[in-house]
């Protein structure tokens, strides 16, 4: 495979997000934690698996027409702390953000332990998680003191 | 940080040496368990209790008495609008309108905090799921403290369901902020600690070691906390059947004891301490159970400023 098929196994976008250096296997996941389905209508990419520098392996996820906000990156954090957000505009790079995680995570995963209060039913109640470890990621629940860990995560978007 | 106006959530919210200012404090309250002493004249306290609790509730409810204030309380949900579809913030809040102080049990983890969320009252924890249950820790510390005279550098044993038990997780911290100089963790295999407590005894570079067999360890303890085996966790009930035994304080057991160990329950036991032992020099558990008023009473006095 020549070069220039090897970079253009998805063609560039006019406008949107790239989302690059997603670590291989979870493009999907990030997808899911955005809430995007395929039925919203955007024209998206997913390259999985493709040979990465930083890492190896990587997947990249292309969104076009949909710019990411601040806070859907920080989600992306949880399950690909290594990605990088690319905002396209006219075919050009405008922006680009390194993900970071948080402190505190809220609001976008539920608590695995079913035991806990905030999975009590009727309660306007924002499950809340403290980092206690970032590689590999480790988050405690701030009322039940369970551990979340990577596995949990996609299992538990809200 | 001072006691008053403070949340009770988890017994690690406190530092040893506030814990030692309550165990003064509770000393002196000793001294009114039997009678009273108007510290807290016009002081509410409501207690909500989600989950049924005999000690606990009528400890709460005595010291609060015995201080000269007054309780509201509900120890069944089906008596109150929960029954009817009330949520929990709703009655907390509730709760937070009428009284200077929430007791709060509930079968939830993390329901204490929560309320402590909603509420601008101090919430004391009374027990939330298999979390915490810091009054109980505080009294059992003060047990040791007050019978034993120290609480530091001491051979401890926890012996029981370490997994789902409460105050067994509770004493476990709280024994721990003590550096125990050595502790015993015993348990079945599936009942031993929870990650997070481990983490925490790790963190706080704790010596101790998780053994399966009391008669292996016996002969060094200068405590032994033993809490009930909870049957209803077992998957299996023929694993059950093959631990409980092994789990079991008789005076059998007891001969390669120390002549100063000390035997606590938080109570209720079932039949993990034989009753033969209820007469011998090591059994303290009813002893700890009479701390309880005291205890409390120091506490409620504090938080609410009934002392300074």
């Amino acid at each position: 495979m020549s070069k220039s098929e090897k970079a253009l196994i998805v063609s560039k976008i006019e406008k949107g997000t790239v989302i690059d250096h997603i670590p291989a296997g979870t493009a999907l996941q990030v997808l899911d934690i955005l809430g995007i389905s395929g039925k919203e209508g955007y024209r998206i990419a997913l390259v999985m698996n493709v040979d990465s520098k930083k890492l190896g392996k990587k997947d990249i996820v292309k969104i076009e027409n949909r710019e990411l906000n601040p806070e859907e990156v920080n989600k992306i954090a949880l399950i690909a702390p290594t990605a990088t957000i690319n905002i396209i505009r006219n075919y050009k790079v405008v922006k680009k953000v390194k993900v970071q995680l948080q402190e505190i995570v809220e609001d976008i995963i539920r608590c695995p332990n079913p035991n806990c209060i905030s999975n009590l039913p009727r309660e306007p109640l924002k499950p809340k998680f403290k980092v206690v470890e970032r590689t590999p990621i480790k988050l405690k629940c701030i009322y039940c003191g369970r551990y979340v860990t990577r596995d949990d995560i996609a299992r538990q978007l809200r | 940080m001072g006691f008053r106006g403070r949340d009770v959530i988890a017994i690690t919210d406190f530092k040893p040496e506030e814990l030692l200012q309550l165990f003064n404090v509770a000393r002196e309250m000793e001294k009114y368990s039997r009678s009273r002493i108007e510290l807290l004249k016009d002081k509410v306290l409501a207690l909500a209790f989600f989950e049924p609790s005999t000690r606990t509730m009528l400890s709460f409810q005595t010291a609060m008495q015995r201080l000269g204030g007054s309780v509201i309380w509900f120890s069944q949900v089906e008596a109150t609008s929960i029954a009817k579809g009330e949520n929990f913030s709703d009655t907390i809040r509730m709760l937070n309108a009428y009284a200077d102080a929430i007791v709060i049990r509930h079968k939830y983890e993390g329901a204490a905090a929560y309320a402590a969320d909603i509420a601008d009252v101090p919430v004391i924890n009374a027990g939330d799921g298999s979390q915490h249950h810091p009054t109980q820790a505080m009294i059992d510390l003060y047990t040791i403290w007050r019978e034993k005279g120290k609480l530091e550098g001491l051979n401890v044993g926890v012996l029981g369901d370490l997994r789902y038990g409460r105050a067994a997780a509770s004493f476990i911290y709280g024994i721990s902020m003590f550096r125990p100089k050595k502790l015993y963790l015993i348990s079945p295999q599936l009942l031993r600690i929870r990650e997070e407590v481990r983490d925490y005894l790790d963190n706080n570079k704790i010596n101790y070691i998780e053994v399966s067999k009391l008669d292996e360890v016996i002969s060094d303890l200068e405590i032994l906390y033993v809490t009930r085996i909870q049957k209803e966790r077992f998957p299996d009930p023929a694993e059950y059947e093959k631990v409980k035994g092994s789990y079991r304080v008789d005076l059998k057991i007891l001969a390669n004891a120390r002549d100063d160990l000390m035997i606590l329950h938080p109570l209720p036991r079932v039949d993990e301490i034989a009753h033969e032992v209820d007469h011998t020099k090591y059994a303290y558990y009813f002893k700890q159970a009479s701390y309880g008023v005291p205890v409390r009473m120091a506490l409620l006095a504090l938080i609410l400023g009934g002392i300074e």
